[in-house]
């Protein structure tokens, strides 16, 4: 069983005369347990291409087939459970709650499974452990560097134990330091856990962690193969 | 589904960031809530004390007086010539079948007199069935009897004013006191009354023999006249009837012509305090209902800040949503936002409403009534405005698409 199957997906962004053809038939497969780097110029498609599989968007035609369920006819809320439950997202922007603090940020998937306090609390604390952020907890996001936001933002996609994490272009903003702290923290989970990992990124020096290379232009997949060993 | 005492700390958390503004919009409810509680204790009050009043008339009364009602039913010259009698009361008694008791009048204002204490009050003739007809009650003592009347005896039952001004802290029954320089004994006092609706001191009377008022107090120049009689009705369904048999038997008696006017004036009392109370009533729905424009403004003055909220916070929402946020975690996040501001509102406005009504009681002088039920409707209706309102924006929150939120600038 695939971890996740896209099937001819297109996008067409249309703003009165202008269309933009974002992805244009794209197929792709990646098996449970993959490290995936997606590379490509600006405006290639990519995030674009990780939104629809982050369920975040949604495909104009195409199907994407996640753990072999038939995401595209999927209401709201079932997508909602999904997000939810099988995947960890983590933005290039980090996307964190302003005014409020590391473990409730990190929290927050799991207060919309229901989980008492006491147990959000324990989890969240476990997971900020995990990225090494014990001690910071009770920081907003901005009494945090761009790198401890980055992973109160990893803590919390992986908290709820998603299968798969997404993450676009993790280490954008942050120095090499802390890059390759990130990126060797998530080659443990990928080895570890065997969480699939697929990550965007511009850099040779991060997709040097994945052992996939997938490369985008102008909507399409040019390339797509294993990392050749330097 | 997210849990709801989560969500409150949330929304707690999120108006805390605005405080001023959240301050602001609750001053809306606040101020509704306040109206609606303050107006309507005024209005409570006024009707209470307009029943109250009422029942101390004595139920079912009908007033007999002498004297004409002209054809635009202004009295005219009433009381100015006795025409009723004794007799007149005891054939109403007798014959009307609508009438449970009659009680005629004959009053004047006395002296009164006990050791060296003195007080002017009206003395009252009349007979047993006054206690009856005005549903009074004695604290202590015995009413006088008919055996009393028909004797003319030297007795008397003392309003409690009158006591209050004449014994002080001694027992009046069995005492002697003076009315006009006669001496009088003290049979009993009658239950404390209040005001009447119009505003007299009920309690300020002296209650006689209507013969021994006749015989040794009054002299009156008409012998046998009473200027008043006091007439109970059966039950409420009796007094039209009542009204009616009174009409024909005095007519009759009068000997009055079917083209004449009468020369006495019926008035049904009861139905005439009715008609009051049912005003106030409606004053009090009336001013309850401007009250509660104030509190649909105040929601809409949340309606406005949760709309500007959604859009500044919209990024947030995209967040939630990405993590696994559903349509109604989202509305119930900001429909709680709501109800929490209109709630804190209401509760600030129920103790604004319950001072405010306490200072119009002190400085107006009205007797306000603050009811449990008008704090219930004021807070219910402040919760469901908080819902409405908070309904749109939270509606309109829930229904973004994950991507555009958080791609919104
Ligand atoms: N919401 C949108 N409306 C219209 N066009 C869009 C929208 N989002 C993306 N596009 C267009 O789709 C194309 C692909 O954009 P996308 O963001 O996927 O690129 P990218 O490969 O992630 O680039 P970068 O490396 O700069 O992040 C671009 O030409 C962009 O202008
Ligand atoms: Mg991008």
């Amino acid at each position: 069983m695939a971890m996740i199957e896209a099937v001819e997906i297109s996008k067409i962004y249309s703003m009165g005369d202008i269309s933009v053809n974002a992805l244009e038939r794209v197929s792709l497969t990646i098996e449970k347990g993959e490290f995936v780097a997606i590379m490509g110029p600006s405006g290639s498609g990519k995030s674009t291409f990780m939104n629809i599989l982050g369920c975040l968007d949604k495909p104009t035609s195409g199907r994407y087939l996640l753990e072999d369920i038939d995401v595209s006819h999927l209401k709201r809320d079932e997508l909602a459970d999904i997000r939810k439950k099988k995947i960890g997202f983590v933005f290039q922007g980090f996307n964190l709650l302003p005014r409020t603090s590391a473990i409730e940020n990190v929290e927050l998937p799991m207060l919309y499974d229901g989980l008492s306090l006491k147990d959000r609390r324990q989890k969240a604390m476990v997971a900020l452990k995990l990225v090494g952020l014990e001690g910071r907890e009770h920081h907003h996001p901005n009494q945090l560097s761009g790198g401890q936001q980055q992973r109160v933002a990893i803590a919390r996609a992986l908290v709820n134990t998603a299968p798969v994490i997404l993450a676009d272009e993790p280490t954008g903003n942050l120095d090499t330091k802390t890059s390759v702290e990130i990126m060797e923290f998530l080659t443990k989970l990928n080895k570890e856990s065997g969480i699939t990992i697929i990550l965007i990124t511009h850099e040779h020096d991060i997709a040097a962690y994945s052992r996939r290379i997938i490369r985008f232009l102008d909507g399409r997949i040019i390339s797509d193969e294993p990392r050749k060993r330097p | 589904m997210i849990n709801i005492p989560s969500t409150f700390r949330i929304s707690f958390r999120a108006l805390r960031v605005n405080k001023m503004r959240s301050a602001l919009t609750m001053l809306g409810i606040v101020i509704g809530v306040a109206a609606v509680i303050a107006m309507l204790s005024v209005g409570t009050g006024a009707s209470t004390q307009i029943s109250e009043q009422i029942s101390s008339m004595g139920s079912n009364l009908i007033m007999v007086l002498p004297g004409a009602t002209t054809a635009g039913g202004v009295r005219m010259g009433m009381g100015s010539q006795p025409t009723l009698t004794l007799g007149d009361a005891e054939a109403i008694q007798k014959e009307s079948s609508a009438v449970a008791d009659v009680a005629p009048v004959i009053s004047e204002v006395a002296q009164v007199v006990y050791g060296n204490q003195n007080w002017s009050t009206g003395v009252v003739g009349t007979t047993p069935s006054m206690i009856n007809v005005r549903d009074w009650h004695l604290s202590s003592g015995r009413p006088f009897t008919d055996q009393d009347v028909k004797n003319a005896i030297k007795v008397c039952l003392l309003g409690q004013t009158v006591v209050d001004n004449l014994f002080g802290d001694v027992n009046p029954v069995g005492q002697i006191i003076r009315i006009k320089k006669i001496p009088f004994t003290v049979a009993g006092v009658l239950a404390v009354k209040g005001q009447s609706p119009n505003g007299q001191d009920q309690d300020d009377t002296i209650f006689v023999p209507v013969t021994t008022a006749q015989k040794r107090l009054f002299g009156t120049t008409f012998p046998g006249m009473v200027r008043i009689l006091m007439v109970k009705a059966k039950s409420t369904e009796n007094l039209p009837a009542a009204e009616k048999q009174i009409t024909e038997l005095l007519k009759q008696r009068h000997h009055i012509g079917p083209k004449q006017e009468d020369d006495f004036t019926v008035r049904n009392l009861t139905q005439f305090m009715q008609a009051a109370e049912q005003s106030t009533r409606v004053m009090t729905l009336l001013l309850g209902s401007i009250a509660s424009v104030s509190l649909i403004v105040g929601g809409i003055g949340i309606m406005n800040i949760m709309l500007v909220s959604v859009t500044e916070r919209t990024r947030e929402i995209g967040i939630r949503m990405a993590v696994g946020a559903k349509t109604w975690d989202i509305r119930l996040q900001f429909i709680i936002e709501a109800l929490t501001l209109s709630l804190i509102g209401g509760a600030v406005g129920i103790a604004a409403g319950v001072s405010s009504s306490k200072a119009v009681a002190m400085l107006a002088g009205w007797p306000t009534i603050v009811s449990p039920f008008s704090i219930l409707i004021a807070f219910g209706f402040s919760g469901l405005v908080g819902i409405f309102f908070g309904f749109y924006p939270a509606y309109k929150a829930s229904l973004l698409n994950p991507i555009d939120a958080l791609r919104y600038e």
